[in-house]
């Protein structure tokens, strides 16, 4: 029942299964961008009141939403890495927490860019806004933490248990400034009703977007991993024979 | 029993410890050391005073906007004073190998952790804490908020000082440590901070206080309970 589990743990195995699985994600992310950002930005209606402007939130909205992943995904790579001592589980990790920090940013950036037309600012101390900077720097620290330590084995042991300490205080960094300042409007929940203010027609291509993001992520953090993969094993002998072909 | 003075039972085992006195030891020992370094007590003290005596200088020395920044400037503070001083937890006996003994007892890592970390505690955070009224005077706190400022931060500062043990765990093992204990245990001290501070802005305003007692108090409960963990896990990666 476990085999599965152990061979995920090879990272010669998952360097192989990733090859075959990066062609096919090339172009779901593809189709599912192209077709996304078309729709957004061409036949979705103007907001009545915040006019072409909403465009903005299918890049924020989606970008923001895989950036919250992204603690949850390092501490659970960090609770595999300290139990179970899987390589392949702190590569991950190690990978995905830049990738992370860069889609906080973007989430932060295209916040900016949107709330300077609606609400007259570039930054706010609102709840969520502040939150998100507090998880950008939490990913800071674990990636400072990363780079300070110089054996490999320590710094994986070291950033997992940070990931799993952040990932406990994320909510309760949540609620406390969420209960200490709130701005940003609440998330719009889904309705298939056309007459709402978030109908069909505004939520499908968000949700396209949210998967086509979702792939990029993906494909990021597997690209990532596979040259992480390249870098730890050199001197294994798979390595050194791929190697070997890509010369000839 | 009576204990003969190598600990040592006529058969050649050693007389076993309860972990009670282990933790009793433990923090015996630490607070020993820390009053034959006056200074290294003093030192957290200093820069609790001057950095809350920078803030009429940076900011103006009107007694109005004082009142208003007065209950932030004393928890930040208290944050960055605590923040200084984490480093005498861990480092000397890293460096002079007692740390490694620590690791080696029998006793639960979780108690002697936590002992240790209640000493720091005693020895940085009670001593910001009692000098807080003076500050806080200082910069012009409004009269009812005196006893709302020093019960928050003596609630908030040993959470302060056993978040801080986790990050000084992680890093005792490394060359320069100063700024990357900050940028990895600042971030985590954010709701202590938030709490605190508003709980002292609150009762200025006749608002009811129950929910940031409470708030605090479940921080410091949840920290108690797992912060040595996270430590004790800390030094056994940090030690090897």
């Amino acid at each position: 029942m476990w085999q599965w589990f152990y061979r995920l743990g090879s990272p010669k195995w998952f360097y192989e299964m990733s090859g075959k699985w990066l062609p096919w994600l090339y172009v779901l992310m593809t189709v599912l961008m192209s077709v996304g950002i078309v729709w957004a930005l061409l036949f979705v209606p103007q907001d009545y009141q915040q006019g072409d402007t909403i465009r903005i939130m299918y890049v924020h909205v989606p970008v923001a939403s895989i950036s919250l992943a992204c603690f949850p995904l390092m501490a659970v790579a960090g609770i595999i890495t300290l139990v179970w001592k899987m390589k392949l589980a702190d590569m991950v990790a190690k990978c995905a927490a830049p990738i992370g920090a860069w889609f906080t940013a973007v989430a932060l950036a295209t916040g900016a860019i949107w709330g300077q037309p609606i609400w007259g600012t570039w930054w706010a101390w609102d709840a969520r806004l502040t939150s998100m900077l507090i998880q950008f720097f939490l990913l800071i620290g674990v990636i400072a933490l990363r780079s300070a330590i110089e054996s490999p084995d320590d710094s994986a042991r070291a950033c997992a248990l940070l990931a799993i300490v952040g990932a406990i205080n994320v909510p309760i960094i949540k609620y406390s400034v969420e209960w200490w300042n709130t701005l940003h409007q609440p998330a719009s929940n889904f309705s298939m009703d056309n007459e709402s203010a978030f109908g069909p027609e505004i939520w499908v291509p968000l949700v396209i977007m949210i998967f086509a993001v979702y792939c990029f992520f993906v494909i990021s953090l597997i690209l990532s991993t596979r040259n992480e993969i390249l870098r730890r094993e050199r001197r294994a002998q798979w390595v050194q024979d791929i190697v070997a072909v890509e010369k000839v | 029993m009576k204990q003969n003075a190598l600990n040592i039972l006529p058969d050649g085992q050693p007389v076993p410890v309860s972990t009670y006195t282990a933790f009793k030891a433990t923090l015996r020992r630490d607070l020993l050391i820390a009053l034959k370094r006056r200074n290294d007590l003093l030192n957290p003290l200093m820069f609790f005073l001057i950095v809350v005596s920078l803030f009429p200088l940076g900011v103006s020395s009107d007694p109005q906007e004082l009142t208003r920044i007065a209950a932030g400037t004393v928890w930040v503070s208290a944050l960055l004073a605590s923040m200084l001083s984490l480093d005498n937890l861990y480092r000397a006996d890293y460096e002079d190998g007692s740390l490694e003994q620590l690791l080696l007892s029998p006793q639960p890592l979780y108690f002697l952790v936590l002992a240790k970390n209640i000493g720091h505690w005693l020895v940085s955070g009670l001593p910001v804490v009692l000098l807080s009224p003076l500050l806080a005077y200082m910069l012009y706190l409004p009269g009812d908020a005196y006893w709302t400022l020093v019960f928050t931060l003596l609630l908030g500062t040993p959470v302060l000082s056993l978040f801080g043990s986790i990050g000084v765990a992680l890093t005792v093992g490394l060359g320069s440590r100063g700024l990357i204990l900050a940028v990895i245990v600042l971030p985590l001290t954010v709701p202590v901070l938030i709490i605190g501070a508003k709980a002292v802005a609150d009762v200025s305003l006749g608002l009811p206080l129950a929910m940031h007692y409470s708030l605090l108090g479940a921080l410091l409960a949840l920290s108690l309970s797992l912060a040595p963990l996270a430590s004790a896990a800390a030094l056994k990666i940090s030690v090897n």
